[in-house]
């Protein structure tokens, strides 16, 4: 039988043979990704932690990246009882506040590799599959369940296959191509499904890659993947992960997908997610001059080198507008000593931006850089829902870094082709 | 019993805002927050045993719990949606809160209609007309007997350490 990427990997994991799409199969995953959820995660089996102990200290990553430093007494609290959780049970995989977002610890750290499997208590564990893992969200209750037995079930999902050809004009990022397609498939257009990316792929960086399937489950995917090539290959030895430490796993030609996309890049143009849903796209030119008061670079989409750069380019000798608040936040602590080596910071403090230390930072509106009743935010996060960013009275929208760069020196909505 | 409804798309900082999700974890803590930036009458006026109707792809968003915690603490019987999001599924799943797929009884569904639930059944009775659910698979009826995913862990931690 023809296989899809999700139903060799489950077979693979499960033990069992001939799966079809809906069966039920019991998974132990390769890893297991909390953050600063993992407080209330642990309150919930103090007695089974007293008495069973964990499955296992190298299964589990924790990293706390959500509200960091601690914003409250509250906060805090959590973070002390992750840290005494973390020494008792000698958990091998901890990153403490300032490393950065737990997506890119992940990956930058050699966690997720090609046919592996994560879980992770957040939505955006689907990213991994930008260097070849099935990896899916699951919440905290199910996260507990399997700190202790290290096991939980999968559904087998049906396949969409998605098939890429050319490649993206200048000035035109992964950003507007993912909100191109969830614009188009819809925020709820591959529920439960498995998303496949096929096709000229090759001129994607791992980094653009990443972009694109960080934003699979806002169009309801359990995960999304890229195939292995030269691009993953090449990016993993340049963290120090070479070929022997891993096999890549690969969909077969006639495997069954229920739906079938395909995407010319060379004709994407720079795409926005207007309020307050991520489906809800337009052009970016549909709403030019619209006025903004914040404007912000960084979180698990869009906080890498690359978009740093992007956003320094743009912002070189010039000054942010008057009435903008530009907050930028690398993803990591590596990646802000890249840019720093580079003089991206220098550039960017100079055109008058904020730099938040690497973590979640205002995209869950918990802290740093909420808005207020009637401001206009544009980001390069993922999610505009109403209230996302502290407010219920406050719009955001979602663009890639040159479009925010762009934006934040007219204080406008603006497209960036002009500015590249 | 009240019918409360709902549009597509309900997401998670909908139904509880991000910004509250690192200082209330519990039932207590949540239930005042619960829909808060959707409808501000819901967690003064929510009765046990009340229903929510809702249209496509409710819950999506966050892999946060409180939405799922709070519905099922302040009695939600069920929610009858035309799909949900996945994670917020399997957090329902592992919580003991009802989801019932049904798009038809969603169409059929205004407000003050008749309505009436037979879970064990699997049958939703809108006016005089009948609309049949899909039963639970037994692997997930077997988490749900158990009281929710922790107890089914309790239970299997038990007898393995036995």
């Amino acid at each position: 039988m023809e296989m899809t990427f999700a139903e060799k990997i489950l077979t693979k994991y499960s033990g069992e043979k001939n799966l079809t799409p809906n069966q039920i199969v019991n998974v132990s995953p390769d890893h297991l990704l909390t953050h600063d959820n993992t407080a209330a995660i642990i309150q919930k089996i103090q007695n089974e932690l007293e008495k069973y102990g964990i499955y296992s200290n190298i299964m589990p990553i924790i990293v706390l990246d959500h509200v960091i430093p601690a914003a409250t007494e509250k906060t805090a609290l959590n973070h002390k009882k992750i840290r005494e959780f973390v020494n008792k049970f000698k958990i091998k995989n901890f990153f403490d506040v300032g490393e950065g977002i737990c997506h890119q610890i992940v990956i930058e750290k050699g966690f997720a590799l090609p046919s592996k499997l994560i879980l992770g208590s957040d939505s955006h564990t689907c990213s991994y599959g930008a260097v070849g893992t099935f990896s899916t969200g699951i919440d905290r209750t199910e996260a507990a369940s399997l700190l202790l037995t290290g096991e939980t079930w999968l559904k087998v999902p049906n396949s969409i296959k998605i098939n890429l050809k050319n490649q993206l004009q200048k000035g035109i990022y992964a950003k507007d191509l993912i909100l191109k397609i969830i614009g188009d498939i819809s925020a709820s257009g591959a529920n439960y499904c498995s998303v496949e990316f096929h096709g000229d792929v090759n001129k994607l960086t791992v980094e653009d890659r990443f972009t694109i399937t960080n934003m699979g489950v806002e169009m309801g995917a359990k995960n999304s993947v890229f195939p292995v090539d030269d691009v993953t290959i090449n990016y993993l030895n340049s963290i120090g992960i070479s070929k022997s430490f891993y096999n890549s796993i690969y969909p077969d030609n006639n495997a069954h997908y229920i739906k079938e996309y395909d995407y010319d890049l060379s004709l994407i143009e720079p795409m926005i997610a207007c309020p307050h849903s991520v489906d809800n796209v337009k052009p970016v030119d549909e709403i030019e001059g619209l006025e903004i008061q914040q404007c912000f670079i960084g979180t698990c989409t869009n906080g890498r080198i690359s978009d740093l750069n992007i956003a320094a380019k743009i912002l070189k000798g010039k000054k942010i507008s008057k009435n903008i608040r530009l907050i930028i936040l690398p993803a990591s602590k590596d990646i802000y000593e890249k840019a720093l080596n580079l003089g991206i910071i220098q550039t960017l403090l100079k055109s008058g931006a904020i730099i938040l230390p690497p973590g979640c930072g205002p995209c869950l509106g918990a802290h740093q850089g909420a808005l207020a009743p009637g401001e206009k935010c544009i980001s390069t996060a993922n999610r505009n829902f109403k209230g996302r960013m502290g407010c219920k009275d406050a719009e955001i929208y979602l663009a890639s870094p040159a479009t925010v760069a762009i934006s934040a020196i007219h204080g406008r909505i603006t497209n960036p082709k002009e500015a590249l | 019993m009240k019918v409360w409804k709902y549009g597509d798309n309900i997401n998670t900082d909908m139904l509880f805002p991000g910004k509250y999700t690192y200082t209330c974890s519990t039932a207590k803590e949540i239930i005042p927050h619960l829909l808060e930036d959707l409808d501000s009458s819901f967690s003064i006026n929510v009765k046990k045993g009340d229903i929510i109707i809702a249209g496509k792809n409710f819950g999506c968003g966050s892999s946060r719990e409180q939405p799922v915690l709070g519905l099922k603490a302040v009695g939600i019987r069920a929610i009858i949606a035309e799909s949900f999001a996945r994670i917020f599924y399997r957090s329902s799943i592992n919580q003991g809160l009802m989801l019932i797929e049904s798009p038809d009884a969603v169409r059929e569904y205004s407000d003050n209609d008749y309505i009436e639930l037979n879970i064990n059944k699997g049958i939703i009775k809108i006016n005089r007309k009948e609309y049949l659910f899909p039963k639970i698979p037994k692997e997930i009826n077997e988490i749900q007997n158990s009281g929710g995913l922790l107890e089914y862990t309790r239970l299997k931690l038990k007898k393995k350490n036995k």
